[in-house]
């Protein structure tokens, strides 16, 4: 029907004297507006966040305690096992990557919200891809997280960890990899509850344990043999491995704590290089956004 | 003042517009499982029309207008708004209305000039135009000052105005209005009411809008009476009461017995007493008051004539008050949740 582009038009309003009438048309679909509403529901996350300085300090309450109570608590007991190394520092890698899952999570969790809202309708009535929403919320959650991963990026000083450019684009890198795949993986568990309590609860389900069993508390190695499998299929595994030989790439750690502590994972012996690891990452990443569009496009 | 708010620099290309129904609907139905929402309605709006759906709770109204929406998919029947067809052509159809729900969707955390950009964004109106418009619609509702205040401080009212003010960003051809005034107190219904018909007053613009409250069903053009999904009545208001026919009358009179008698054997009127009244229904009460006057022997202290009301209306053609209408349909609703529930579901 709209034959024209959008353009303006300026005509007299119906009272005289009155203001001008701005009436704008809205153009046909186009990769170009898709684009737009990807940017703003990914800028949506954004003010929220800025706006929300509680949710950024209470989601850096979990992490801080796992690094510094456990890390400090259990030094003593640890110390025969480590050689040498801080218990912190090794927990660090983790933690760079428990703390933008957590929040990762949490974002995904405000599609739930704004379901139970009904902001979520204003959304699914725009004449815009349902994917482009999804793509926008993943965005945004990834940018969120990765924000949050550089406030503990920020603490590497306290863990006796360098701060170095190349290490900290890489771990930025893996942080933000990290947190659009929990973001999609949040997203494809939302799309289908209708209530936060049944969100969290799930959330409770799958997310921690994903996290003790990744390794990040742990080396992945010389596990009993029900807890490598567990292990190997645990995708947290590929985050928390690339993450935790980067950091020791930038130590000065004898070889024998890093064979101890940094003996990476493998695959029926074959030590998997970070590359694969990513790869894995990335790949479950985008099978769970697909999952997650296709979930979003068939809800009425 | 009137309808003919046509800019005079109309183009060719409006004349097109104006000449297409905003909305037709043919024999639509919707089945919710074992439950037939809507019953297959007809119906055709034009351009520039305001149009109401009365009729109680669970009527079918809202699920009629979540079809025109593209929000609910019709079991049978089609419906065209905008020229465009609600299956086939989703977008096309979703690009040219506005919708205000009867729940809000706004985002409470966001301030109202961000929750009109995100939505200018999501229609894709042109960046230089944001402004302007966004400036238009939220002077048009009066909150133009509060556009940097969180949504989540505003008062229900605000709130629907918001929605309102949002619903017209992109210009649409159609406006929705799902209940825009359930839930608010009198005084804040009619100034949405102010801004509705100043809406009307001011763009190009069909608006469809469902409702409960008979008084506001009185302002619009037309109106669909809806009852267990099916329509039951359709013209101007003024036409539906005239249908029902006979006007109230009442007088206050010393001797209502003498009233009751004369009025028996002189105009062929069965009165009665209510409220200390003597009141009768009769066609044309305003023409007939002066006989009453002329040929009435008795001394009369005072009358008053009553128009029939869309309650009246709803009353004839459904044989029960909208209000009895609602709460036969809350029975029925809890009937059925009972059935599923014990069936497991």
């Amino acid at each position: 029907m709209s034959v024209t582009a959008d353009h303006v038009e300026r005509v007299p309003a119906g009272a005289p004297g009155g203001p001008e009438i701005v009436r704008v048309h809205v153009p046909a679909r186009s990769f170009t507006s898709e684009l737009r509403a990807v940017r703003i529901v990914w800028q949506r996350e954004l003010i929220r966040f800025v706006n929300d300085r509680m949710r950024i300090v209470t989601s850096l309450v979990q992490p801080l305690l796992f690094l510094f109570v456990l890390g400090s608590g259990l030094q003593r007991l640890a110390s025969a096992g480590t050689h040498g190394v801080s218990l912190r520092t090794f927990l660090y890698p983790g933690i760079l990557c428990i703390s933008v899952m957590f929040i990762a999570m949490f974002q995904a969790a405000s599609i739930v919200w704004d379901r139970e809202f009904g902001f979520l309708r204003e959304m699914m009535v725009a004449p815009v891809r349902r994917s482009s929403i999804v793509i926008g919320k993943c965005l945004g959650g990834a940018t969120v997280a990765g924000f949050q991963g550089v406030i503990v990026l920020a603490l590497a000083g306290a863990v006796d960890v360098p701060y170095n450019a190349l290490l900290i684009l890489g771990v930025l890198g893996l942080q933000l990899l990290l947190a659009f795949t929990i973001t999609a993986f949040g997203v494809m568990i939302a799309i289908r509850i209708r209530q936060m309590q049944s969100f969290m609860g799930v959330t409770q389900m799958i997310v921690t344990p994903m996290f003790f069993i990744s390794g990040a508390m742990f080396p992945p190695s010389g596990l009993p043999g029900w807890l490598t499998v567990l292990n190997r299929i645990d995708p947290m595994t590929y985050a928390v491995d690339p993450m935790r030989r980067l950091v020791f790439d930038h130590l000065h750690v004898s070889a024998l704590a890093r064979r101890a502590l940094d003996a990476g994972v493998s695959w029926w012996g074959w030590r998997v290089p970070s590359g694969i690891e990513v790869a894995v990452v990335a790949g479950l990443g985008l099978l769970m956004l697909a999952v997650a569009i296709w979930e979003f496009s068939a809800t009425e | 003042m009137s309808a003919t708010t046509g800019p005079t620099t109309a183009t060719q290309l409006d004349g097109a517009r104006a000449a297409t129904p905003a909305i037709e609907v043919h024999e639509l139905t919707k089945r919710f499982g074992e439950v037939q929402a809507v019953r297959g309605v007809s119906f055709t709006v034009a351009s520039g029309e305001v149009f109401g759906f009365l009729g109680p709770n669970g009527a079918g109204k809202s699920t009629t207008i979540n079809m025109l929406c593209t929000l609910a998919k019709p079991t049978s029947g089609w419906a065209r708004v905008a020229g465009h067809d609600v299956v086939r052509e989703r977008d096309a159809v979703r690009r040219n209305i506005g919708l205000v729900f009867q729940d809000p969707t706004l985002d409470g955390y966001l301030t109202a000039a961000q929750n009109l950009r995100l939505h200018a964004e999501l229609y894709g109106v042109r960046a230089e135009l944001v402004r302007p418009r966004m400036r238009q619609v939220l002077e048009m509702v009066g909150l133009w000052e509060r556009r940097d205040a969180k949504v989540m401080t505003f008062s229900g009212g605000m709130r629907r105005r918001l929605e309102i003010a949002r619903g017209l960003m992109h210009s649409p051809r159609v406006l929705f209005l799902d209940e825009p005034t359930i839930g608010l107190d009198p005084q804040t219904r009619r100034s949405i009411w102010t801004y509705i018909r100043e809406l009307k007053a001011r763009e190009e613009i069909t608006i469809f809008m469902t409702t409960h409250y008979m008084d506001e069903a009185e302002w619009c053009d037309r109106i669909g009476i809806m009852d267990h999904g099916r329509i039951v009545a359709l013209d101007a208001p003024e036409a539906l009461k005239a249908q029902v026919g006979a006007d109230r009358v009442s007088i206050q009179i010393d001797n209502a017995e003498a009233a009751i008698a004369a009025l028996r054997e002189r105009f062929g009127v069965e009165a009665q007493v209510v409220e200390g009244q003597v009141t009768f229904r009769v066609p044309g009460g305003e023409q007939f008051v002066p006989r009453l006057f002329a040929e009435l022997e008795l001394p009369i202290r005072g009358v008053s004539v009553l128009r029939p009301t869309l309650d009246d209306v709803f009353m004839s053609y459904t044989g029960t008050s909208i209000r009895d209408a609602e709460e036969d349909h809350a029975k029925h609703r809890s009937r059925v949740m009972m059935q599923m529930m014990s069936r497991g579901r």
